[in-house]
């Protein structure tokens, strides 16, 4: 795809307000529709674009693979980590009272931090699988 | 005025479905199906769904679509044509279909304010997710504080798919065990080419 203007053209300018708008689903995600799942889906859309225009060699020199499977494993480390520091704050697993001096405050952060390991570990299996997807060379009948 | 929407929307639904049956080209078959995702988004956003329209529509029209084109790329896009009958099948359908439909009879009336679904522990997530949490959006404060387990469950299944994929499908670097000839042997793994994607058609 070397020689589709357009194409390169458009993507570069679309992809910096896809991955803005997916920031906004997800600290938007309170007020509103959204949250981790889909502000993952929509941040992992942006790099997927960015591969399918510009090929999945320079799309894995910008985002490595390794660290899509880090992702992917990090954002369950991050919401498993929150109901652990919420135990070891004296509280139950994922009871996010405790997480501050007033309990809406404390409710807050747990969401907040559940919310960004969803986006994390999304973003990251979307981009993975992707990944895997489009490496593999056509079967031969 | 939302009933016509409503019958247009499961109209084009079942267009599209039968649409896809009948289709023995798969990426048109894909097509329609990134199209039948955005029916569904928009019926349920017509119920008053919005977090599971917007899932719907980045997952089911979005990146599925581009994971199945991307598996199109690696099979090809012609269906091959199918050498049984649909007789046999479509008899099993068909009565598993209309068990399925019998069950439903039995169900509490759709959207009724009395249903029991309404009267669990739903009242309390509406009235109290305002002090208890916090958050305006209640699907958020049920989503992540009170159902937390339930979303900590659905993004392990979501890791665990991706550890599936990988397993499956990901090529790693370093050699690699072959089997030939009932025998396993070593061999080093080809160069990776700097583009091994470049189908005009993905």
């Amino acid at each position: 795809m070397h020689d589709r203007v357009i194409l390169r053209v458009g993507a570069k300018i679309l992809i910096p307000f896809i991955l803005l708008f997916a920031l906004y689903v997800q600290f938007h995600g309170d007020y509103g529709p959204g949250g981790g799942f889909q502000a993952g889906v929509i941040f992992a859309a942006g790099f997927i674009l960015y591969a399918l225009i510009y090929g999945l060699g320079t799309a894995k020199r910008a985002l490595p693979p390794t660290a899509v499977y880090v992702c992917s494993a990090l954002g369950v480390l991050i919401y498993a980590g929150v109901g652990y520091l919420t135990m070891a704050l004296g509280g139950e697993f994922l009871a996010y009272n405790v997480l501050a001096h007033d309990p809406e405050h404390g409710q807050e952060y747990g969401i907040l931090l559940v919310e960004l390991g969803v986006l994390i570990t999304v973003f990251g299996a979307m981009v993975a699988i992707f990944y895997a997807f489009a490496g593999r060379r056509k079967v031969q009948p | 005025m939302v009933e016509a929407v409503d019958v247009v929307l499961l109209l084009l639904l079942s267009v599209t479905a039968l649409t896809i049956i009948r289709q023995r080209n798969l990426f048109a078959a894909v097509m329609m199906a990134g199209i039948y995702s955005l029916l569904s988004a928009g019926l349920f956003v017509v119920m008053d769904a919005v977090d599971v329209a917007f899932t719907e529509a980045a997952v089911g029209a979005g990146i599925s679509t581009v994971l199945l084109l991307g598996t199109l790329a690696l099979v090809g896009h012609e269906e091959r044509e199918p050498k049984h009958r649909p007789m046999l099948p479509l008899l099993v359908v068909m009565i598993t279909g209309g068990v399925l439909v019998y069950g439903t009879l039995d169900m509490p009336p759709f959207g009724d304010p009395a249903n029991p679904i309404h009267h669990h522990v739903a009242p309390h997530y509406l009235e109290e997710s305002e002090h208890e949490i916090g958050v305006p959006n209640v699907v958020t404060s049920v989503l992540a504080s009170y159902r937390g387990y339930d979303t900590m469950g659905e993004t392990t299944v979501i890791f665990a798919a991706v550890v599936g994929v990988l397993l499956l499908l990901a090529r790693g670097p370093g050699p690699r065990r072959v089997l030939t000839n009932g025998r396993w042997s070593t061999v080093a793994r080809e160069e990776e080419s700097p583009e091994p994607q470049e189908d005009d058609d993905a």
